[in-house]
């Protein structure tokens, strides 16, 4: 309507400033003031001081974040509120995620701000420079005295800025909210996957891929928000389901729309086929950067996956669902086939998420209760176990920096226990093995799934799962049952950032094949905010 | 008196023994004895069990049931029917005797004995969890989990091919086991629809499972078909188990095939048949087939293996179709045979597994054509080789007759056509049994590795006749290989004697099992 009036000065009396739940939104707030006081500490802070401050206000912030949640939980509970004129819902799932996304990103902020096991620091203090000359060997080993110096901290903002875009997508009301939510977090993304320290290459080639990819799928989105615009008149998620309720609007804008809308959301949730960015993006990554990316990004993408279905879509399910039967089994099928032919752990790792993908789609397409609580459980469970075995991969080292090839890994149980041990215990995790988190989580998503009536899909599930299984225990078989190379790598003794962020992501993946009940009751908290 | 904290007590006591040794890894000899001492003290739990169960009393008993995951309706419970109880009972008679003749095993390069006891005790207490679940979740979690300990026992310490035995085993078993969840969690659903709320409580699924229709009980039943029948194994999904168990140590090896496995048959007399009634009688002719097929063909195999633990494990898949014609015969005969041939065949492969270990460990090849004339040198492992290879044959007075027996008599009424085939399964053990150990025992010494043994491996081609002073490199048992095979010696005897105790136990619970499936004895015949 403004844009119509040419009476400016008249129309300024009209706007009403929208009632603002300051509590609700609160945690969002407190991150996102951190990482504007994070950009102003790399400002003006002198640089010997920095790595200190930015990791004291990290561990605050989140820490603030943290108990801001419980505080409105313990107050108002999981009662769905609506605030921003209706572009914000904190209800039930975006509390868990929000939960869900602060306790991850503490496990990633302790390995990015990890200085000992990569002396320095993961991160390159001279993006700049080009790769293969002699300034970038130079920076590429970075001795321990230059460990107060050259430490990247300018990860640290971007890191809350991609977090704070996870949270708000996650509670995103309406479609534009989320393409904002979408640039926050991936903007920062994209410039974190360049920043490796160690082969520059391939971290810049990442960042590339995953900018010009990333880019076109948010264009993606965009372009169905517009058709879904031109069919509801709104962006609001439950104005279009409304609108979709027995119209004689053209289906074409609708399904259009929603197809364009979740290819973008695929995308950022590494479903295949729309994967291609991930294992590339996943190896050229600075490993921290790569644990925070598959765990969180996961979390961010399918919360706004299962917002967007079941708010806005639930009623034309019988219309989509086929389609995104099809997307499912093919995520898997990809992930679990081309896992078997990887032979670096971090690609190996990225398959391995785009088929936990394609499970977690399984769920996430039931639209009943225990799919969203399911849906929920999984993501937290394999976002704490995708963090840890990343973390383990920090520590496996040779003169080059992190030894991925898995050839590298044969006999590392003999040298060193309880390396193995630990990452042994995540890969049958990831496997779904009983007794981990892994298999909690498929449990939990497989028997919504068929409670919906999908058995078909979730036999194909447990093949892909069976399929998949080889290539973790491909590991587990090089680890134990192999002899070591003459010159293999060498075990990094973990500096207490590491140690503390891969303890964590092995406690909650145990905890949660144990005793799942709390986390299982807080998933199912409450549903969205309509 | 809890009878159930006899259970969880047989379940927590070896993990914690586990723990004890895997950190005495640089002291062998007091973590082996350690290991040893916790298996004794949970025969002495299993003993305690055994006492406190009443045969004819409740379906199950020694109870414990806590709320565990509410969200999916599964609760920590445990009891045991007779079944279980036997089962239970095998393990905890098997684990000492496993120890004992792993004392000296030659370990791959690098592995200690701390370890490979550890892995041994997780595995008891996971194979007992199997056995004592009530709560189907619960039996799933450990069906899955115990194939971890298995895999790192097999990877870790078995032959040369170990790493391809280990994966394929695990393999196998997790697609198996998938399949199987998918139709676990179908019975949640089908649950949850019935009852209102899903459940995983043995005893309420096996009350409402005559109300699910046909269809559904079928789909279900084929998921844990699959599952049951890898583990068994079955012919056509039987390939593992060679290969498993060639490469696996002789001490995992005999837990593999002797008790491992049976969980297989032990999952179709307890979930398939009371859990899916329908289904169970309607594809039974499909079971029987392959439990035929398996008798005969992995007989023949068994004749033909020049491998001697291969040799082992065909003749363990060929015994494995007699019981699987009589769970699915469905008389309480019949049951109770298999039951009781369960029992039979852990004791006797298990001894037939430890004196082959034993030949392997003096001679240092798996062949059976580097063996001759071992009798001549080393005549009491060659009257334990006979012992255990007459029960495997079922010879009357052994403890397999009886169970083969049974297995017969009760399937004839119901199923005469499959039984008269099975019987000519019975000649071929007799012809497997006897070709090998001729072979291996009899005759003059010869054969590389008993040969090379005498004289040195400059020898092998040139044996003399006045060999046979210097024997002492093909010694005959040592104080502690008698030791550990008389209890098995003692036990084939004993049960081919008097069965009746045991039988008393197993046959009230095979009787109900029978009655769950909606069927009655065949005229003239009831519990023994």
């Amino acid at each position: 309507m403004l844009a119509y009036d040419w009476n400016f000065s008249a129309q300024v009396q009209h706007v009403t400033a929208p009632a603002v739940d300051y509590g609700a939104i609160a945690p969002t707030l407190i991150v996102f003031s951190g990482a504007c006081i994070s950009v102003l500490v790399e400002a003006f802070v002198a640089r010997p001081a920095r790595w200190s401050a930015q990791v004291a206000l990290m561990l605050l912030t989140l820490a603030a974040a943290g108990a801001a949640l419980g505080m409105h939980l313990y107050s108002r509970g999981a009662t769905p509120v609506v605030t921003l004129a209706g572009t914000v819902a904190v209800d039930g799932p975006a509390l868990f995620l929000w939960g869900t996304l602060l306790a991850l990103s503490v496990g990633a902020m302790l390995l990015i701000a990890d200085r000992t096991v990569e002396p320095g620091g993961a991160f390159t203090p001279d993006a700049a420079v080009r790769p293969g000359t002699a300034a970038d060997r130079a920076q590429a080993v970075g001795t321990l005295a230059q460990t107060e110096t050259t430490m990247q901290t300018e990860v640290f903002p971007l890191f809350l800025f991609s977090l704070d875009g996870m949270m708000i997508f996650t509670a995103a009301n309406d479609l534009l909210t989320m393409f904002i939510a979408l640039e926050v977090l991936s903007l920062p993304l994209y410039l974190m996957a360049g920043m490796a320290r160690r082969r520059r290459l391939l971290s810049q080639e990442a960042a590339v891929k995953y900018f010009l990819l990333g880019a076109f799928s948010s264009a993606f989105f965009l372009y169905g928000v517009a058709l879904l615009y031109g069919y509801a008149g709104s962006v609001q998620l439950s104005r279009i389901a409304e609108a979709s309720a027995g119209t004689d609007r053209p289906d074409t804008l609708l399904f259009g729309g929603l197809a364009l809308l979740i290819i973008g959301l695929l995308f950022k949730g590494s479903v295949g086929p729309f994967h291609t960015w991930t294992p590339d993006v996943y190896q050229g990554a600075a490993t921290p950067v790569t644990a925070f990316m598959a765990a969180c990004t996961k979390v961010a993408a399918f919360g706004a996956i299962l917002r967007v279905l079941t708010v806005g879509f639930e009623g034309t399910r019988w219309e989509w669902r086929g389609l995104l039967w099809g997307v499912a089994i093919v995520s898997m099928v990809i992930g679990a086939v081309l896992g078997l032919t990887q032979t670096d752990i971090k690609r190996m790792i990225a398959y391995s998420s785009v088929a936990h993908a394609g499970f977690l789609l399984v769920g996430a397409i039931a639209l009943t209760s225990a799919g969203l609580s399911g849906t929920m459980f999984y993501l937290l469970a394999y976002g704490f176990t995708t963090l840890a075995a990343f973390g383990v991969v920090t520590l496996v080292r040779d003169a080059d920096g992190e030894a991925t090839h898995l050839s590298q890994w044969a006999g590392l149980a003999k040298r060193s226990p309880l390396t193995a041990a630990v990452f042994a215990f995540l890969l049958f995790a990831l496997a779904g093995i009983p007794l981990t988190s892994g298999f909690t989580g498929k449990f939990a998503v497989f028997s919504a799934a068929l409670a919906d009536g999908m058995a078909p899909l979730v036999v194909v599930a447990l093949v892909a799962s069976a399929v998949a299984a080889f290539f973790y225990l491909r590991v587990v078989v090089l680890m134990y049952f192999s002899e070591p190379a003459a010159d293999g790598p060498t075990v990094s003794v973990p500096g207490t950032f590491t140690t503390a962020a891969i303890t964590l992501g092995v406690v909650v993946t145990l905890l949660l094949g144990v005793l799942p009940t709390f986390a299982l009751d807080w998933a199912a908290l409450g549903g969205f905010a309509s | 008196m809890n009878g159930g904290a006899v259970l969880l007590a047989m379940i927590l006591l070896p993990l914690i023994g586990a723990a004890v040794v895997a950190l005495m890894r640089t002291a062998p000899v007091p973590a082996k004895a350690t290991g040893l001492g916790f298996a004794l003290v949970e025969l002495v739990l299993a003993a305690v069990a055994w006492s406190g169960y009443q045969p004819g009393g409740g379906r199950l008993q020694l109870t414990l049931s806590v709320p565990w995951i509410p969200a999916f309706g599964t609760r920590f419970a445990l009891g045991v029917d007779g079944i279980a109880l036997v089962m239970i009972a095998l393990i905890a008679v098997l684990v000492p005797i496993v120890m004992g003749s792993s004392w000296a095993e030659r370990l791959p390069e690098g592995r200690t004995p701390a370890g490979f006891y550890a892995q041994i005790l997780v595995l008891e207490s996971l194979l007992v969890g199997v056995f004592a679940a009530t709560d189907v979740f619960l039996f799933y979690l450990f069906f899955e989990v115990m194939l971890v300990p298995m895999y790192f026992l097999i990877g870790r310490f078995g032959g040369p091919r170990r790493q391809y035995a280990a994966v394929k085993f695990f393999l196998y078993s997790l697609l198996g086991g998938l399949v199987m969840l998918a139709s676990v969690i179908g019975l949640f659903v089908v649950s949850g629809r019935r009852l209102g709320h899903g459940t995983f409580d043995w005893a309420a699924l096996a009350r409402i499972a005559s109300t699910i229709p046909t269809s559904t009980q079928i789909w279900l039943f084929l998921g844990f078909f699959v599952a049951f029948a890898i583990k068994a194994p079955l012919v056509p999904f039987h390939t593992w188990l060679p290969d498993a168990g060639a490469e696996a140590p002789v001490g995992a090896g005999v837990l593999l095939v002797g008790v491992m496995d049976k969980v297989g048959i032990y999952g179709f007399l307890r979930y398939c048949l009371p859990l899916f009634p329908v289904a169970s009688r309607t594809l039974a002719p499909l079971v029987l087939v392959l439990a035929i097929a398996g008798i005969l063909y992995a007989a023949l195999l068994a004749v033909g293996q020049s491998d001697m633990k291969r040799f082992v494990a065909y003749t363990s898949v060929s015994h494995f179709g007699f019981i699987a014609l009589g769970v699915f015969a469905f008389s309480t005969q019949a049951q109770a045979g298999a039951v009781l041939y369960m029992v039979n065949h852990g004791i006797s492969t298990g001894m037939l597994f430890i004196v082959i270990g034993m030949l392997i460990a003096r001679g240092g090849s798996r062949l059976i054509s580097d063996y001759g004339g071992v009798a001549a040198l080393a005549p009491v492992l060659a009257g334990m080789t006979l012992l255990a290879g007459l029960s495997a044959l079922s010879l009357p007075g052994t403890n397999s007759f009886v169970s083969e027996f049974l297995v017969l008599i009760g399937s004839f009424p119901r199923q005469p056509v499959f039984t008269v085939i099975a019987t000519t399964g019975m000649i071929l053990a007799a012809l497997y049994v006897l070709w090998f150990y001729q072979r291996v025992m009899q005759g003059p010494v010869r054969g590389a590795a008993v040969v090379g043994a005498l004289d040195g491996p400059g020898a092998a081609t040139a044996p003399q006749a006045g060999a046979h002073r210097k024997r002492i490199n093909f010694p005959d048992l040592s104080i502690r290989e008698i030791a550990v095979l008389v209890p098995l010696a003692a036990l084939i005897l004993l049960l081919g004697l008097f069965p009746q105790p045991v039988l008393n136990v197993i046959t009230p619970s095979v009787g109900a099992t029978v009655t769950e499936v909606g069927l009655t004895d065949p005229v003239g015949q009831g519990g023994s």
